[in-house]
């Protein structure tokens, strides 16, 4: 019997959502040992994530940066690199976006912010492509220097936001100068959602069209799937891999850019908030496809959202959404254990019988 | 002249208190990789294993039952990545990754009652007595937990050369399949390595919450897990190498406060960040696309 191409289909969906179910119900037995009811820590969680109109565009709001963080784990791991430093990455962005002012002036209105978001992304696509050149012409582990150079971003963004470019009106807690009332980015149509989520959305489904449609974003995906097949039939290997890095450390700089820009309007402490790391597990669970991160960034989103509220209502620590997103993690990457046994026609022989050749007389 | 000095006692001094958390996780790490295994959430178990070890020293009143405390605390979740990562395509790379969360996020959550407290804490052994000078006294007020990372580093490095389970590890680590020619269990001797390691890895979390710092609260570490598994390859999978690797690095992290503390402010976080720098210079420095590392376990997809 032959495997039924919607199985894959099937598993690529249901494995997901299975491991996703198994991380809420293990994360209500771990609040209920601490004398919490687990069915109102769910229902919570969906209120606050998902509830009315409120909570959607906290949790759309919170989406946006994780799709873009999202993406710089997913473009390099389709080329076979496991890249972590979104974070880094993301506070670089915050830090060109927020300095460019410093350095020229700029034009009012959206030319100026576009040039602003520019800064943002080459900053964040040149720091990973760091990670990714000397994994390439050095051997370097890139899991590890992407981490390091995190690390170093940190350093660096501190050492600039509380020295040399600090508003010395920011008192108690430093932070650049404010941007410029018309550079900001404005809310959609009226609500408090920002234009931020529209360019996740439309990042993630330009990374996707480039992944499946183009001959670059082809070539990409053979040198992840197979490194030596693809420099025997002559690929650029390095080059290839060296652009989905920037590619994705463009979407983690925009993403700074975009929280500096939309949310805080200055570059101060708040942006190092963990969302690039939690932009490596949202790549995971969307199995590095740029199209499934759209809805499960918004998941995770509505986790955050629901996070304050979680605090508020039950006295939970605020690190309760970070125990659900370490369960989640764990189990989604236990899960792809059943992969190809979770269906059970996929429990059969997977091989086509092999065809009998004709004994010569 | 003098502040030279100052600054070159305090790099002295910090060496040894920084660097001690650095030996255990390095030591830790080697362990774990001798067997062919490379555990990137011993950050996660830092953090969680510091927070174990406040808590019990905390509750019991006794400092080394905290350690005892921190020790299980990182072999269970080290214990979960070793039985993880013998599950057929779980790549190991991603579970440290998740274990990192995991691990920062179970110490946050259950740790947030003890931030406030005091917990007894770990004593000093005064290797200054010698000198009258207060800066040199200070110095070598020794970490307690220093010396016996130091046994243990000799240890480790004599039993991975003599003993029939160094050998076992090794032999797991360089070559699965002729561990499984003899009829050794590969998973099996992973995952007791990799819970060992975790054990290793949380008397450094002990360092940090029951010495120095001295105290836990979220900010405890900041990366030292990592740090350390880029020491193991800067201390090329040598225990006793670690030893020296970590004190080099304790004293590059405690180059910052002690600059701080004789006037030279203006570039502390840079000044902070020396010990990423120099972990990815040595990277850079030892690695090569060409060929694999030097020593390295030959099963560790890391160096490959």
């Amino acid at each position: 019997m032959l495997r039924q191409p919607w199985h894959d289909l099937a598993e690529a969906f249901l494995l997901p959502v299975l491991a996703l179910a198994g991380a809420l119900l293990l994360f209500g037995v771990f609040v209920w040992f601490g004398g919490h009811d687990p069915l109102e820590v769910w229902r919570l969680l969906f209120v606050g994530a998902f509830g009315d109109a409120f909570s959607w565009q906290n949790t759309l709001q919170r989406a946006a940066p994780l799709m873009l963080t999202a993406l710089c784990v997913a473009l390099p791991a389709r080329a076979g690199l496991t890249v972590i430093g979104g974070e880094g990455a993301l506070v670089l962005g915050g830090l060109a976006c927020a300095g460019l002012p410093y350095l020229l002036p700029l034009p009012v209105g959206w030319p100026g912010t576009a040039l602003l978001l520019l800064a943002a992304a080459v900053a964040g696509g040149l720091w990973i492509s760091l990670a990714g050149a000397l994994r390439q012409y050095r051997g370097v582990n890139e899991t590890i220097s992407s981490l390091l150079l995190g690390y170093i971003a940190i350093a660096l963004f501190k050492h600039f936001v509380e020295g040399a470019m600090r508003d010395p009106a920011s008192l108690n807690k430093p932070s650049t100068l404010p941007l410029e009332e018309s550079l900001r980015i404005g809310g959609m149509f009226g609500y408090d959602v920002h234009w931020g989520l529209a360019f996740g959305v439309a990042s993630c489904l330009a990374a996707a069209l480039w992944l499946s449609l183009s001959t670059h974003g082809f070539a990409v995906r053979v040198v992840g799937g197979n490194a030596r097949a693809a420099r025997l039939v002559g690929l650029p290997t390095n080059r290839l891999i060296i652009t989905a890095c920037a590619l994705g450390g463009a979407g983690a700089g925009l993403a700074g850019g975009i929280e500096v820009a939309a949310v805080h309007t200055s570059a101060n402490a708040s942006l190092i908030a963990g969302l690039g790391y939690a932009g490596i597990l949202v790549s995971f669970v969307a199995r590095h496809h740029p199209l499934a991160i759209i809805p499960v960034a918004i998941l995770f989103g509505g986790f955050g959202a629901a996070g304050s509220l979680l605090q508020r209502r039950m006295g939970l620590p605020d690190a309760s959404v970070q125990v659900l997103l370490g369960f989640a993690f764990v189990i989604i990457l236990a899960s792809e254990a059943l992969r190809g046994r979770l269906l059970p026609f996929s429990l059969l022989p997977q091989r086509a019988p092999l065809p009998t050749a004709p004994r010569p007389a | 002249m003098e502040a030279f000095l100052d600054v070159l006692l305090a790099v002295l001094g910090g060496a040894i208190r920084v660097g001690t958390p650095f030996l255990f996780v390095s030591l830790g790490e080697c362990l774990t990789e001798k067997s062919g295994r490379i555990n990137l959430g011993l950050e996660g178990v830092l953090v969680f294993s510091a927070m174990a070890g406040f808590g019990g020293a905390y509750l019991t009143g006794s400092p080394w039952l905290g350690v005892l405390v921190a020790g299980a605390g990182g072999a269970l979740l080290a214990l979960l990545h070793g039985l993880v990562c013998s599950l057929p395509r779980v790549n190991d790379i991603a579970m440290g990754i998740a274990l990192m969360m995991l691990g920062a996020g179970l110490a946050f959550y259950l740790g947030k009652p003890l931030i406030q407290p005091q917990a007894p804490q770990i004593p000093s052994i005064a290797l200054g007595g010698w000198s009258d000078s207060q800066a040199v006294q200070a110095a070598l007020n020794v970490n307690a937990l220093f010396p016996i990372g130091v046994l243990l580093a000799l240890l480790m490095g004599w039993a991975f050369m003599n003993t029939r389970w160094g050998l076992l590890v090794r032999m797991v680590g360089d070559s699965s399949d002729a561990a499984r020619a003899l009829g050794t269990s590969v998973s099996g001797v992973r995952i007791a390595a990799t819970t060992a390691g975790g054990f290793i890895a949380g008397l450094g979390g002990a360092s940090l919450s029951l010495h120095y710092p001295g105290s836990w609260n979220e900010g405890l570490s900041s990366g030292q897990g990592l740090i350390a598994v880029a020491l193991v390859i800067f201390a090329r999978w040598s225990p006793v190498r670690c030893l020296g690797a970590a004190l080099l690095f304790g004293g590059a992290g405690a180059l910052g406060p002690a600059l701080q503390s004789v006037g030279i402010s203006g570039f502390y976080h840079l000044f902070n960040a020396v010990p990423y720098v120099l972990t990815l210079a040595i990277l850079v420095w030892t690695c090569s696309p060409k060929r694999s590392l030097k020593g390295a376990p030959m099963e560790l997809g890391v160096s490959r």
